[in-house]
């Protein structure tokens, strides 16, 4: 018993130790990617405990801070991801329309390989997302890469609650036509969302009700106690949507059910969401700008199914043009290895320039999940989540060198080793070789419908990979 | 708000709102029935990545129909040819993605539009050619990306179909089509576990493998008797009883007398060495690898065998304990160890992304040289096309295109296709959307 308390003793003081891992750092001469006022020209940057502490030239490192040379090299924010699925392990409980209760929080693998690949990226914040299976989906954690850290350390700390709604086909071919329950068309989708809004503000009342009658009770105020209202945990959280305590993040595609949800906020009152995917979004900028509505897009993906059939890759583009705070985002754990060139197509697509195209894989996103005064821009006093490019990052040609979260560096490209994995299993000497090189049904790694595509094979259904 | 303020307001709104829908109108029309155009062109002051021979700087490339007439530095340009300056611009071969299904499959998740499998183990038989829809939306899309000319494949069971070779213009496969049967595709049968998800023994998948194997070369097998038995009884049908037609063998003929290639999908090492093995077995066909995500591991093997190698660069390593640039310099360790390389992306709707796994394969080894060719000249050897398509040389078919930077680099805008010589429109749904969309006006309409 005493080696049980001891050994318990010393995993959370080892987890408070890593807790405070911070880093200091100076990086002189490179071009610094500031996002917010432009690139400077032989700047440096010093970030001392976890902080960037100064932006300009000719800075001295403090006693014991190391200085890395970046002559010739970009210095850029870390990139955030604003839909990802990497790090996950359960990501969906598809049981119903509506698991508002459920969250991710507790489903962050620290160990999984690919957040090491997305570090070599350049990547330093995900969105770790609930699937899309249902219409009101669970709640998401913002990361930090701390890649070998623990569920605790994973989680971004400060960050806005955040939680996954999904419309259109997913969760209409999954409850409608497969289990036979609502919603089955877009039209069942609103009457879900309105029903469980209304439900959730009724039993915000008449639960506050209830507990101020039960205290008036317990006083002596009242003869008879209250009949009781169950405490619910889903319906809290639906209540906390509305309050304003939890961002949404809508899975979307069709210009027509992106107008449904924003008529829904307003009638409740719902501010600060993003819609996620949003291949239509395009259509209704001026709609989108109007509501102060944000979007985070796929830089190209269309056609791999209906409700993204009439997409264009200028998506981006249009919605920028047109004043909507947008992200490109990858809801993949290959498209996160080289976001830099997904947000370099906006320029390909439309024309984008290019300190924007960067802001839409940093202070955008940033600015979506609610962080921005803590990351996705190299300004003093921000959080020291940086990574050094070999050159221009939205050029193919440049390389991710080292990134760096809260100052500690978490990938160093020459210090790389082949095996990078946490937990190696020598008996898994597997490859994916099955996983054909060719697109042979949809999207690979189904990400969003992960957990519930199984559901389709157990149901006797057609196995569905095809799924964002 | 004064009235005179609120009809001026209404007056210019509404002048505003009728120039949009003019214009609007105009660019949507224009772009509906805009054709192609054929005839001589001379594309002057342009530098000219002609892959075959270097670089020419303010070079001249003269169309005439379907082929380039003329490639230097200096020519006189008679009455007749439509003069493109290209001054600033960069001319390139059509680039050419060597594994796709494009024009096989439109929208991925309903069924009713993918053309891609079919039903059965082995269908030597079935053409992709059958079925390459001229209209999908996805071609325009993709030729506008400066890529002119792909592999589209069937890709079920273990003899999928033939794959064909046809460019990117046409309205039907018969104009499209460079080489209809261009190759057949074998899924190679797996003597290795698929993932975690796996759960055979390890003897099993071994068993399932020498079965499937069994059933491959049983089939190729009966179809060398099939040919043999056909071949004699056109040379003598004296004595000899008529033998049935069978679709399936007669399809094998100019794969097994290596007329067309057989294209093998595979990716683990062990499975590339197995296969290797296999096409030793056959020395009168010609085989193709396509995938190989593990082929940097075998590159010796596979050079040694003399297999050209139809690769991607944008996936996540073939294993967890791979490192993460193993996908990006898998072409180039192929190509150090002597084996010739392609680029083929296995997409459909996003193979205009086919000059991005080459630049990824450029920065990771491979170099900018070898990458090009690994997109052009390469592909079009690989399958025999070399007289007609891959680089820009006097003789060949104009398939080109003019970009104001380098084409491997995402940000790059691709300006003007021409495929079999024929002017391009650039557009395509996505342009259409943008021009339809961008400036919307109006927030009721």
């Amino acid at each position: 018993m005493k080696r049980i308390i001891l050994l318990l003793f010393a995993v959370c003081l080892s987890h408070s130790g890593l807790a405070q891992d911070k880093g200091s750092v100076l990086i002189t001469n490179g071009t610094v990617v500031t996002i917010t006022d432009g690139n400077k020209e032989n700047a440096d940057v010093l970030i001392e405990d976890g902080i960037i502490t100064e932006v300009g030239q000719d800075l001295a490192a403090p006693i014991g801070v190391e200085t890395i040379d970046a002559s010739g090299k970009y210095v850029m924010p870390g990139i955030i991801d604003a839909h990802s699925h990497i790090a996950g392990v359960d990501i969906n409980e598809w049981t119903n329309p509506v698991t508002a209760e459920v969250s991710m929080e507790e489903s962050i693998n620290p160990n999984d390989v690919n957040i090491y690949w997305a570090l070599a990226g350049g990547v330093t914040s995900i969105h770790l997302m609930h699937g899309s299976a249902n219409v009101i989906g669970g709640q998401n954690e913002t990361l930090k890469l701390r890649y070998g850290s623990s569920m605790d350390e994973m989680r971004f700390k400060g960050a806005p609650r955040t939680i996954k709604f999904a419309l259109g086909e997913n969760p209409t071919r999954v409850h409608g036509q497969n289990f036979n329950v609502k919603p089955r068309t877009r039209m069942g989708v609103e009457q879900v969302i309105r029903n469980h809004f209304d439900a959730a503000l009724d039993y915000k009342r008449n639960r506050k009700d209830y507990l101020e009658a039960k205290e008036a009770y317990e006083k002596g105020q009242l003869s008879k106690p209250p009949v009781p209202v169950a405490k619910n945990a889903r319906m809290d959280a639906l209540a906390d949507i509305i309050a304003g305590e939890i961002r949404v993040h809508c899975h979307s595609y069709r210009a027509d059910e992106i107008m449904m949800l924003m008529r829904v906020f307003n009638d409740y009152g719902i501010k600060d969401y993003t819609f996620q995917h949003a291949n239509e979004a395009f259509k209704i900028a001026p709609e989108l700008r109007e509501n102060n509505a944000y979007t985070s897009v796929f830089s190209d993906w269309w056609a791999y199914k209906f409700e993204v059939y009439y997409s264009t890759a200028f998506n981006a583009s249009i919605l920028n043009a047109n004043g909507v705070t947008n992200s490109i985002n990858s809801d993949s754990g290959e498209l996160i290895r080289h976001l830099n060139h997904e947000a370099a197509k906006t320029v390909h697509y439309g024309g984008t320039s290019k300190q924007d195209a960067l802001k839409m894989i940093t202070i955008n996103p940033a600015r979506q999940l609610g962080i921005a005064d803590k990351v996705g821009s190299i300004e003093e006093g921000k959080q020291g989540d940086v990574a050094i490019w070999s050159g221009d990052p939205l050029s193919i040609y440049s390389i991710a060198e080292a990134t760096f979260i809260d100052g500690k560096k978490y990938f160093d490209r020459s210090e790389d080793a082949n095996d990078m994995r946490l937990q190696a299993n020598p008996e898994e000497d597997f490859g994916r070789s099955q996983q054909r090189w060719y697109d042979a049904n949809g999207r690979q790694g189904g990400s969003c419908m992960r957990g519930a595509e199984m559901r389709f094979t157990n149901q006797g259904m057609k196995y569905q990979q095809s799924t964002k | 708000m004064k009235d005179a303020e609120r009809t001026m307001k209404y007056l210019s709104s509404l002048v505003t709102g009728l120039a949009l829908m003019l214009v609007t109108t105009l660019s949507v029309d224009a772009q509906i029935t805009e054709k192609a155009t054929f005839g001589k062109f001379a594309i002057t002051n342009a530098t000219i990545h002609t892959v075959s021979d270097g670089v020419i700087e303010n070079g001249i490339v003269l169309i005439n129909g379907e082929t380039i007439e003329f490639v230097g530095q200096k020519a006189k340009i008679k009455p007749g040819y439509t003069q493109i300056n290209a001054e600033g611009k960069h001319l390139y071969p059509g680039f050419m993605d060597a594994g796709t299904q494009l024009g096989l499959k439109e929208i991925g998740a309903v069924d009713v539009t993918n053309d891609q499998a079919e039903l059965g183990e082995f269908n030597p038989h079935v053409r992709a050619f059958t079925a390459i829809n001229p209209s999908s939306v996805s071609i325009p899309v993709t030729r506008v990306n400066g890529v002119t000319h792909v592999i589209s494949m069937p890709v079920s069971g273990r003899f999928s179909g033939k794959a064909t070779l046809i460019d990117l213009y046409g309205y039907s496969p018969d104009s499209m089509a460079v080489s209809p049967n261009a190759a057949l595709h074998l899924n190679w049968p797996s003597a290795v576990k698929g993932g975690y998800w796996d759960d055979r023994s390890d003897e099993k998948v071994q068993k399932e493998y020498e079965k499937n194997l069994k059933e491959l070369n049983k089939f190729w097998d009966k179809a060398v008797f099939y040919d043999k038995m056909v071949a004699s009884y056109d040379e003598n049908n004296a004595n000899q009883e008529m033998p049935d037609t069978d679709k399936k063998m007669e399809a094998m003929s100019e794969v097994i007398n290596g007329n067309i290639p057989v294209i093998i999908s595979v990716g683990n090492k062990k499975d590339i060495l197995n296969a290797i093995a296999w096409t030793e077995q056959h020395p009168d066909a010609q085989f193709i690898l396509a995938g190989v995500h593990d082929g940097w591991r075998v590159a010796d093997e596979i050079a040694d065998a003399g297999l050209p190698c139809l690769v991607s660069t944008l996936y996540t390593p073939e294993r967890d304990y791979d490192n993460y640039q193993r996908p990006y310099q898998n072409p180039g360790l192929l190509h150090e160890a002597g084996v010739k390389v392609a680029i083929s992306t296995g997409d459909t709707e996003n193979v205009r992304n086919a000059p991005y796994h080459a630049g990824y394969a450029a920065t990771y080894g491979l170099g900018k040289e070898e990458a090009l060719k690994a997109i052009t000249l390469n592909a079009a050897e690989i399958f025999g096309v070399q007289d007609k398509l891959g680089s820009i040389e006097v003789g060949k078919q104009a398939n080109l295109f003019l970009s104001d930077g380098d084409p491997f680099e995402p940000m790059t805008h691709i300006e003007q296709v021409f495929i079999r010589g024929y002017k391009i429109p650039m557009v395509s749904r996505h342009s259409q959307l943008n021009d339809e969309y961008l400036n919307r006006g109006a927030k009721k309409n």
